[in-house]
Formats: structure tokens, C-alpha cells, sequence
């Protein structure tokens, strides 16, 4: 067997992820026809760079979707031979069936194949950064809303946590954080140990159910039944994630997390909430003076009737465009710690896990490190341009 | 403006207390002390061994007294007499019996604490290394913030031009590679015998005694462009929004030149925006400085700062933290007061 010349590899790469190419054919063929009836997201295709952005997010989420029909090898085996190989290296066990023949963008250093760690650490990245983003907001608005809406002592006090929690330099926080030592303190009350993540994850998961529920509450106050029905079952859905996310004890064992994966995740919520709440607490400060929150206060809306269902759909364009740069950010922090080795396990296929591995024999082979680079370099512009395509259309009305 | 400034220094001062306290908190959590006692002996200890070695050390006291002790508000510990009746405790000055030397030794009284990494005082560490970072950030300040300026105010002068499209897709780019990526990027390129382009060092080791073109440039590359990006987006904003307002189009239809509408009268303006971003981004060229400094090997701040974590080195962390804090805190009361000092407009009361 030879090894593949350039244009082979970018030929058998293309190849591979064909089921990516089909479903972007697709979102882009739907949402260009029906981009008159589907709002901000169908304006997002009238700007080019919006719709180059949107392109690069879509293409790694359906990479991540597709994770295991594209990869062509195991990421976590080791093939003998196979150690620091150039990209197009034919496998060892040529000719062998059912084998992908090549190792397509080379061997890292402990012989496994660079092309499919990229692509199963794109799912990695694209569950944790999302999420962990998503629960940063929640945690901001249900915090930043009343803060911005009632100022006085409450808003002083959580203005000054917030700062503090900024004042921190974000690498010095993780490094304190974490650790696999922070998990071995902890206070034992009855037969369960709190350790400072599974307190920060009891008190930054709760939000997400409080947010709800607020929602729902103060929406359909006048229609008991659609309230209570809403509400218990965010308490019964919400209260059964939460068990199983924060404290790994959901009862019918279905959801738990890796202690390791959910210290990463509550100190990337942590350090994204603050900054959401300063911006949600800004943009409510602005917006409760404007005519429409004083008719609704005249009415005798209740404040958080207000809050949710007026003040916030009115914020929603600063927000969303938030949302997009924020996720890029916490894909940076994310590959800050694996590049720094805190959090994930070595063997995790994480973007910021494979630079850091890669980076000690970058100056012979560039190739391991590189392509993960190049991965995250290129989610973030995505993101980034994506926010510029949103905010340029959302300006125009 | 003075009692605005008392005020924030107020703010400030109880901003690094809590800080300051929360990392001794979690510096002092028990696990991480033993770390720190094997690390200092032997990884093979029994736990029996740990404890008396934290014991005699003076480790094991209430995490507020010895946060008290820190700060130099109580006296220092010391320790019971050992077999030979000699006794240490944190305040004892080598060559000096502890009798004669002081009782209490804190921040206050300048004394820092002791590396237990370095083996040397933790504040002639932090003065040393700050000396190496702060020849970086200079050289990355004279770089990033004129480029940026530049940048921005070439895209902004003539909104939606293809210049415009051009520069901004540049600084869009440059904010989505963090210093990993472009860090090991430019080593890739530059440095390695895979592209066999040897222009520049991959390690900035070297720099520490004796900064040339040769080992300085992949560094200071890698931290001006995360952060230039950010700065040439404010001002390409700030521009954009100058170049619409009513005294530039008088000023044009008065039949001034386009380059001295930008110079003269747009610029000023301009400027004050990009000014706060750019004071504010001091505590995010920390953050890269701690990454550079770690890809590049150059020992500075950020190095240390990597060493006292990874070691539990206690009062090292602790003093990094202080000094982390006071930068990031200091700079945006700058930005503040700069801020009002340039836009006459605004007055705080």
C-alpha cells in the first residue's frame, strides 16, 4: 500500500463526510425557500457572511450527529506502526476487509488515528459548550431580571458578587477549581459528601427550574389547571434531571454525569454567568423605562409577568447575538482547560485535550496538534460570523 | 471625583480581601495540603506522616486564623517545642532566633510568605518574574494597540468599503483564534523542520536574559493577535458612528479634505470608545500571557502562576492572586477615570 498524495486525502476526507454535505444541502435548500415566513433566522440568509457562519456551525454540529459514520478507526486504539505517521500513512494491516486503509490526516503520538479524534471531539465540544452557554443565561436572567427591574439592595449585592466572580482571573479559577483534589474535600452531612462542585452545581442547576417555572406561573396565573399542570410537570421533569445531573442520584438511574465532565461544565457556568447577568441587568435597566412596561404596570401586570413576558422578548436580538459569541467563548474556555490538562481525561478526544498532547512534538510533527487547531479556530469564526449576520439583520428593522 | 475614587479604592480593597480569602479557603482544603506535604517529602507518605508534617508546619490551624496570620493581623504561628526544644514558627527570619524576630508577618508588613516550590520569599519571586512579563506585555502593547487602532479606523472611516470587508474579516478571525491555536500555529510554520521555514524560535527561554527579533516575535504574535481583533472591532464601531455625525458632514461640505475630516476632526472622537476597551483588556492579556507563557516556555508571571497552582504552592498562589486582582481592578478604574477625563460629557458625581 502507498501512502495518499494531498489531493487523495482531501478527496477520501470529502468523502467521508458526505452525510454532513447532504444534511447541509438540505437546511440550506428548506431555509432559503422559506426564508420569508421564518423571521430573524430567515433574514439570516439574505447576509453572506451570516450565511458562511451558519454554514461552518452547521457543518460541525451534523459532523457531531454523524460522529460515528464518519470516523474511520477507533478513536481510543492504538495501531503498532501507526505512531506519529504523516497524514495519508496506509494502515499496517493493509488489505485486510472492513479496515479503512489509511490513516487520512495522520497518527498522533500514542498511534491512534488524528482524523477521528477530531471528529468524536466535535461532539464532545458541541454538547458541553451549548449547554453549559445555555445554562449560563438562564442563570443571568433569572438573576439579572429582577436585579435590573427592582434595583436597590438586591441589585447591589449580586452586582458585587458578579464583579468579584470577574475580577478573577479565569485561569487562576480553574486551576483552583479544577482539580481532582477539590473533589476528595467535602462536608458529609448524612451519608451524602458535598464537595464545592456538587454545591456550585446544586445552586447554578437549580435556575434552569426556577426560570421555568416563574415562566409558566406567571403566564397562566388566571388558568389554574394549564398552571398547575405546567408547573408540576416542570417540577417532576426538571427535579429528575436535576437529581441525576447535580448531586448523580436520580432514582431511576437513567441520567448521571461524569464527575469529571460536570466540574468542567458548573466552572464554565460559573464563569459565563457573571457577565450574562451584567448584560441582562443593562438591557432591563434600559427597557423599563420605555412607554409599554408602564402601560403594562398600569394594567396591573405582576412584576414578573413584566419581566418574562414584556421586558424580555423585547431584549431577545441583543440576547441571541450573545448566545452565539458566548458559546465561541466557551469553546475557548474549554480548549483552555484541556490545554492546560484540567478537567477531562487525557484520553478524552476533546479538542483542547489533543493540542495539548500534540503540542510536545509540534516542532517534528505539526499534524496532530494542528488539526484539532484548525477545528476549534474554525467553530469559533463560525459562531462569530454567525452573531455578525444576526446582529447586521437584527439592526435592520 | 475624589470621594468617587475613595469610594472605588474602598471597593477594591474588599474585592482582593474576598478573593484573597477564597483562594486561602481552597488553597487549605485538606486534600490539597496533603498534596502539598507529599509533594514537599515524598509521594509514598502515610497519612499519620502528613498530618504531623501539616501539624508542625502550622497548616492545620482554623482556615480564618490563618488567613488573619496572612495578612500579618495576628501573630504568625509558631510551633510547639520539638525534641531539642527548638521552635520555628512563620515569622522566623533565617539566622535569627525566634524570640528576636517579629511577631507578626503578613502582606501587611510586606512579608509574603515563603515558596515552598522556589524555596525562596514568595515576594522576590513575583518582583522577578512580574519584570520578565512586563517587558512581554510592553512589547505586545507596542504592537497590538497601534495595529489595532489602525485597523479599526481604516474600516471604519469608509463603512461597508471592500477595505472595510477586508480588515474586518481579519480582526473577526484573529478574536476566534485563542493563543493556543495560533501559538502552536506559528511555532508550525515557523519553527519546526516539517515546513523548514526556521526564521524564528519556538522557544522564548532564551528571551529571559537577552531579548532579540529572533526569540521574541512568535510570543508577542501570538499575544497582540487574540487581542487585537477585539480593540480594531471597537474602533471600527466607534469610527463607523463618528463618520455619520453632523460635524463631519459639515466639515465635508465645507470642502474639507477626506484625510484631515479623518484626522482632525474624526479621530479624537473616535478614540475615546477604543481607549476603555483597550484599559479593559488588560485582565484578558493575563489570561494569555499565562497560555504564551506556557507554549513558549518563557518564565514570567504566567509560568509562575501555572507552577504555584499545579504545586499547591500556597502563599506563591496567594500573591499571584493579589496581584492578578489589583491588575484587573486597577485597570478598570483607570478606564473609568480615563473615560471621564476624555469625554467631557460625562461627570461623575
Amino acid at each position: 500500500m502507498e501512502s495518499l498524495s494531498w489531493s487523495q486525502i482531501i478527496v477520501e476526507v470529502l468523502i467521508r463526510f458526505i452525510p454532513v454535505w447532504i444534511s447541509l444541502a438540505l437546511t440550506f435548500s428548506i431555509s432559503i425557500y422559506s426564508k420569508r415566513h421564518t423571521g430573524l433566522y430567515g433574514k439570516l440568509f439574505d447576509s453572506p457572511l451570516g450565511m458562511i457562519g451558519f454554514g461552518i456551525v452547521m457543518f460541525w454540529v451534523f459532523t457531531a450527529i454523524f460522529a460515528d459514520l464518519i470516523m474511520t478507526h477507533d478513536p481510543l486504539t492504538q495501531v503498532s506502526g501507526m505512531k506519529n505517521k504523516l497524514p495519508g500513512y496506509p494502515m499496517s494491516s493493509a488489505g485486510k476487509e472492513g479496515v479503512f486503509q489509511h490513516y487520512l490526516l495522520g497518527g498522533d503520538r500514542m498511534a491512534r488515528d488524528v482524523f477521528s479524534r477530531v471528529v468524536l471531539g466535535s461532539r464532545i465540544v458541541l454538547i458541553i459548550a451549548p449547554a453549559a452557554t445555555a445554562f449560563a443565561f438562564m442563570v443571568g436572567i433569572t438573576l439579572g431580571l429582577p436585579a435590573g427591574y427592582y434595583g436597590g439592595r438586591f441589585d447591589t449585592t449580586l452586582s458585587f458578587i458578579s464583579n468579584l466572580v470577574l475580577a478573577f482571573p479565569v485561569i487562576l479559577l480553574f486551576f483552583l477549581l479544577v482539580t481532582p483534589e477539590i473533589r476528595l474535600a467535602g462536608i458529609e452531612i448524612g451519608n451524602y459528601t458535598w464537595t464545592i462542585p456538587t454545591i456550585m452545581a446544586s445552586i447554578l442547576f437549580i435556575f434552569p427550574i426556577i426560570f421555568t417555572i416563574i415562566l409558566f406561573n406567571s403566564r397562566y396565573f388566571t388558568q389554574p389547571n394549564k398552571r398547575n399542570f405546567l408547573v408540576g410537570f416542570t417540577v417532576l421533569f426538571g427535579g429528575w434531571l436535576y437529581l441525576g445531573l447535580a448531586w448523580d442520584a436520580d432514582p431511576l438511574g437513567l441520567i448521571s454525569i461524569d464527575p469529571n465532565i460536570l466540574i468542567v461544565f458548573v466552572s464554565v457556568v460559573f464563569v459565563n454567568s457573571p457577565t450574562v447577568f451584567r448584560i441582562v441587568r443593562g438591557i432591563v435597566l434600559d427597557i423599563k423605562t420605555r412607554d409599554y412596561v408602564a402601560a403594562g404596570q398600569t394594567r396591573g401586570e405582576g412584576p414578573w409577568y413584566i419581566m418574562l413576558w414584556e421586558i424580555l422578548p423585547n431584549a431577545r436580538g441583543p440576547l441571541i447575538v450573545d448566545f452565539c459569541l458566548r458559546i465561541g467563548y466557551t469553546t475557548i474556555l474549554l480548549g483552555t482547560l484541556g490545554f492546560f490538562g484540567l478537567g477531562l481525561s487525557p484520553e478524552s478526544s476533546d479538542w483542547g485535550t489533543t493540542i495539548n498532547s500534540g503540542r510536545r512534538l509540534l516542532s517534528i510533527y505539526p499534524h496532530p496538534a494542528l488539526v484539532p487547531a484548525f477545528s476549534l479556530m474554525s467553530l469559533v469564526l463560525g459562531l462569530n460570523l454567525l452573531a455578525d449576520g444576526l446582529r447586521e439583520e437584527s439592526l435592520k428593522d | 471625583m475624589v470621594k468617587f475614587i475613595i469610594r472605588r479604592v474602598g471597593l477594591m480593597i474588599l474585592t482582593t480581601l474576598c478573593l484573597t480569602f477564597i483562594v486561602f479557603f481552597i488553597t487549605n482544603l485538606y486534600p490539597n495540603l496533603e498534596k502539598l506535604a507529599k509533594t514537599q517529602l515524598n509521594f509514598r507518605m502515610s497519612d499519620d506522616a502528613v498530618t504531623s508534617y501539616l501539624e508542625k508546619n502550622g497548616y492545620l490551624r482554623p482556615t480564618p486564623v490563618g488567613y488573619a496570620q496572612w495578612l500579618g493581623v495576628i501573630p504568625g504561628y509558631v510551633s510547639e517545642p520539638d525534641k531539642d526544644g527548638k521552635i520555628t514558627g512563620r515569622c522566623k527570619l533565617p539566622g535569627v532566633t525566634m524570640e528576636d524576630s517579629p511577631k507578626y508577618c503578613g502582606v501587611l508588613q510586606g512579608y509574603w510568605g515563603y515558596s515552598t516550590v522556589f524555596k525562596e520569599p514568595a515576594l522576590d519571586i513575583l518582583t522577578k518574574r512580574l519584570g520578565l512579563t512586563g517587558w512581554l506585555m510592553l512589547t505586545v502593547m507596542l504592537v497590538m494597540i497601534p495595529a489595532a487602532l489602525l485597523l479599526g479606523i481604516f474600516s471604519g472611516m469608509r463603512e461597508g468599503s471592500k477595505l472595510d470587508r477586508t480588515l474586518s474579516a481579519f480582526s473577526i478571525t484573529s478574536t476566534a483564534t485563542p493563543e493556543y491555536v495560533s501559538g502552536i500555529v506559528f511555532i508550525a510554520i515557523f519553527s519546526s523542520s516539517a515546513f523548514g521555514l526556521k526564521w524564528f524560535k519556538g522557544s522564548a527561554t532564551s528571551a529571559m536574559d537577552d531579548i532579540t527579533w529572533v526569540n521574541f516575535t512568535l510570543p508577542v504574535m501570538t499575544i497582540s493577535l487574540y487581542g487585537m481583533g477585539y480593540i480594531a472591532r471597537m474602533t471600527r464601531a466607534s469610527m463607523a458612528e463618528v463618520m455619520t455625525s453632523q460635524y463631519i458632514r459639515t466639515a465635508r461640505l465645507k470642502g474639507v479634505n477626506f484625510s484631515s475630516i479623518v484626522i482632525k476632526h474624526a479621530l479624537r472622537n473616535a478614540l475615546i470608545a477604543p481607549f476603555t476597551v483597550i484599559m479593559l483588556q488588560f485582565p484578558w492579556l493575563l489570561n494569555g500571557v499565562v497560555i504564551v507563557e506556557t507554549i513558549f516556555n518563557y518564565k514570567g508571571f504566567g509560568w509562575v502562576l501555572v507552577q504555584a497552582a499545579s504545586n499547591n504552592d500556597i502563599d506563591l498562589l496567594l500573591g499571584c492572586s493579589v496581584i492578578a486582582v489589583i491588575v484587573v481592578l486597577a485597570t478598570q478604574l483607570i478606564s473609568d477615570i480615563g473615560y471621564v477625563v476624555l469625554n467631557p460629557r460625562i461627570r461623575i458625581n
